[in-house]
């Protein structure tokens, strides 16, 4: 064991994810939170420490966010703190929400991710272009797909991929996502729809993308003394990690996410897994873009470079096939307001492990789960592994 | 618990009612202008784009000659030995054809951009810009060598547009 | 050298920019039921915890400290007093104001938080904390569900 203490996940909350919801952000995460209380069994008296996740400020149009949610994150006189790491958010704070019990400080922590993308107007995505370098990125008129666009294609190139073949992922997820009742896009769409979807930036396609969203999704952690007393199938976090890369993102080679395996290295050393495709029942892999659950999946291990296309056309990668990536819908499915996607996974693994995800419920009876996100500029990779 | 939960909150809006005014809202636009200092290494490179060079950094100990370049090294966490010139001419590490502006709007002519892999520089030292003279995207190429096409010395401004684009190296 | 002095000022450059973005914020669920009571009816609603028993002004849809849904509306009246106030010379950018601005915090009565809002028709020498003082509303038809829906604070005669 690592830490003081084993912590355990004892209650998942989240609130519808759309383009657009009347609530405030507070009210989103309070949603969220109280959820994830209720189910936990617990009041917000319970609660020794908040970690509230969430991306930038720009998106929501409040300066110090952090602050702006607390009191809908249940932090009212409590230790509280915001965690950012960008996309990578949403998994983090749960990587921090352990490390509040693991440490021995608290018994319990609330940990509540929010991201309310609509009232960035026009879209969010011209927010977005205020996280490059303002003097050698900004003037070249960079926008954010572009820098996926780059990556997505030199992975395609490296590995002689076709659009056809990182197409499947998005067919999968929107479908997966059918079932998810919070999901914004589910769909039954083909390979062809996303092929012939808006070309926006080669070879991103408007299929190819998840969508803004508003929402909200909260976790309950607790020691394992707490775990115990309040429940009987608590499931565990038995490794976590995180890494980021290189800040000049054009000085990485793209077609390799070499952040994520250290993040993974770290969480697998933790849970002791020698052999991730075998040992892994189920993932939640980040995946706002579809070549992103593949460039993911081999940075997790749980495919050889180059090889994650292949697992994904023989169905390995279906909720009934060998391994189940993204039984949510993923965020291509379900909808990625930030930080609260990320957590958005957690949930998930969290409700497949204990057997309630309905029809979402990938077969057999699985035991060891993961969740990963992905962000900063590209290079941050963050990892949650849960046993039941 | 997720099939136990039967009611997940959220009210749905229609994103176009909110832009048009239809739904009760608050609008408000900040207004904010920033001064970014250029620094020790970005203002050597930016000086250097004036005179019409490519500046990069060297690390002696990690063996790196880095662009874009920068005060200190990363990897060995000591400042750079020294600056120097790097050529204008490199290969295409890869590249995209943009049909969407910033705001998400759409356009017709794409932005050709690329990460390019510049020469003399270690490998893998790549610098975001722009492609030009291509008539037609789809004849881009990984690994084609390309060129910086700069402006005239009198419209340099020490600016990384002070390189309009690069452009092919042969056969235009 | 981590750092370098620079001799030569003509080397000390900086970049101009901006962060240009536009928005727009949704009143929300408790928002958007006050200010339509403003709008509509010219009354200052709050909302009650059954649990803890606060009232909080502005009305909220979460009690902060039970996490109970405040679902218990009451109206507070329009008549608040001044808890501190603040007397602005300058605007937003730090230009002189040709009349200074009155901001207060206004509390009402048995209730939890305030409204932070102007205040007119009032002489600076009357001005105290303790003040009472009442909403002076726009005509109904003039109102937007905004804050300024309410034009200022005035004394009570």
């Amino acid at each position: 064991m690592f830490g003081k203490k084993r912590v355990a996940v004892i209650g998942a909350g989240m609130t519808l994810f759309r383009r657009t919801l009347k609530e405030t952000g507070k009210e989103l995460a309070w949603e969220a939170s109280k959820m994830a209380l209720d189910q936990a069994g617990l009041e917000l008296k319970d609660i020794d420490s908040v970690v509230m996740g969430t991306a930038p400020d720009a998106f929501d149009g409040v300066h110090m966010k952090g602050e702006y949610l607390a009191d809908g994150s249940g932090a009212y006189r409590k230790p509280y703190s915001r965690v950012f790491v960008g996309g990578g958010t949403g998994v983090f704070a749960v990587d921090a929400g352990w490390w509040h019990i693991a440490s021995g400080q608290f018994d319990t922590c609330l940990v509540v991710g929010e991201e309310k993308m609509s009232s960035c107007y026009p879209h969010p995505a011209y927010a977005f272009t205020t996280i490059f370098d303002p003097i050698y990125a900004r003037p070249l008129g960079v926008t954010l797909i572009w820098i996926f666009a780059l990556e997505m294609h030199r992975y395609m190139h490296v590995h002689g991929i076709k659009k056809e073949d990182i197409a499947l992922v998005s067919v999968k997820n929107k479908r997966n996502a059918l079932d998810h009742p919070c999901a914004q896009l589910g769909a039954n769409i083909t390979v062809e729809d996303v092929l012939n979807s808006e070309m926006l930036c080669y070879p991103v396609q408007r299929l190819d993308i998840s969508p803004t969203s508003d929402g909200a999704a909260a976790l309950v952690l607790a020691s394992e003394d707490v775990a115990k007393k309040v429940t009987d199938n608590p499931v565990w976090i038995d490794g976590v990690g995180w890494c980021i890369d290189s800040t000049f993102w054009t000085n990485r080679d793209l077609y390799y996410p070499r952040y994520v395996q250290c993040a993974a290295q770290m969480a697998y050393k933790m849970a002791g897994i020698k052999n991730p495709p075998k040992e892994i029942d189920v993932a939640e892999v980040y995946d706002p873009f579809d070549y992103k659950e593949l460039h993911h999946m081999e940075g997790l291990m749980l495919a050889r470079k180059g090889q994650a296309p292949r697992l994904t056309a023989e169905g390995v990668t279906q909720r009934d096939g060998d391994l189940p990536i993204n039984p949510s819908g993923g965020l291509l499915g379900v909808g990625n307001p930030i930080a609260a996607a990320g957590i958005m996974k957690c949930c998930e693994i969290f409700w497949q492990l204990r057997g309630e995800a309905g029809k979402r419920q990938v077969k057999g009876d699985p035991r060891t789960g993961l969740a990963q996100a992905w962000g900063d500029l590209m290079q941050y990779g963050s990892v949650v592994i849960m046993r039941s | 618990m997720s099939e136990k939960i039967k009611h997940f909150p959220g009210e749905q809006l229609k994103n176009i009612d909110v832009k048009e005014g239809r739904v009760p809202a608050v609008r408000h636009r900040p207004d904010v202008k920033y001064l970014w200092s250029t620094g020790i290494a970005m203002s050597r490179f930016l000086e250097g784009l004036k005179k019409g060079k490519i500046v990069g950094s060297t690390c002696k100990k990690c063996d790196r000659i880095m662009v874009p370049p920068r005060a200190f090294c990363e990897q060995c966490f000591k400042p750079v030995d020294g600056y120097v010139n790097i050529k204008d001419t490199g290969t295409i590490n890869t590249y995209s054809a943009s049909y969407v502006a910033g705001d998400a709007s759409r356009i017709k002519e794409p932005i050709l951009v690329a990460i390019i892999d510049l020469d003399g520089a270690s490998e893998g030292m790549g610098i975001f810009h722009l492609l030009g003279e291509i008539d037609d995207w789809k004849k881009i190429k990984f690994g084609m060598k390309v060129k910086a096409v700069w402006k005239p010395p009198e419209e340099r401004t020490g600016a990384i547009t002070d390189i309009r684009y690069f452009r092919p190296l042969q056969e235009g | 050298m981590a750092t370098e002095k620079i001799q030569d000022v003509r080397r000390m450059t900086h970049w101009p920019g901006h962060m240009e973005t536009d928005y727009i914020y949704t009143l929300g669920i408790a928002g958007e039921r006050f200010f339509k009571e403003i709008k509509e009816n010219g009354k200052i609603p709050g909302a009650k915890c059954k649990r803890c028993g606060q009232i909080f002004v502005p009305p909220r849809l979460y009690c902060e400290k039970c996490f109970d849904k405040l679902t218990d509306w009451v109206n507070v009246g329009t008549k608040g007093k001044v808890y501190t106030f603040t007397i602005a010379y300058i605007d937003i950018k730090g230009a002189r104001l040709k009349e200074p601005t009155i901001y207060a915090l206004i509390k009402f009565d048995g209730t939890v938080g305030g409204l932070v809002h102007k205040l007119g028709e009032v002489d600076i020498c009357d001005l105290r904390v303790g003040l009472p003082v009442e909403a002076v509303f726009k005509p109904q038809p003039e109102r937007t569900a905004n804050i300024n829906d309410i034009k200022y604070f005035k004394p009570v005669k």
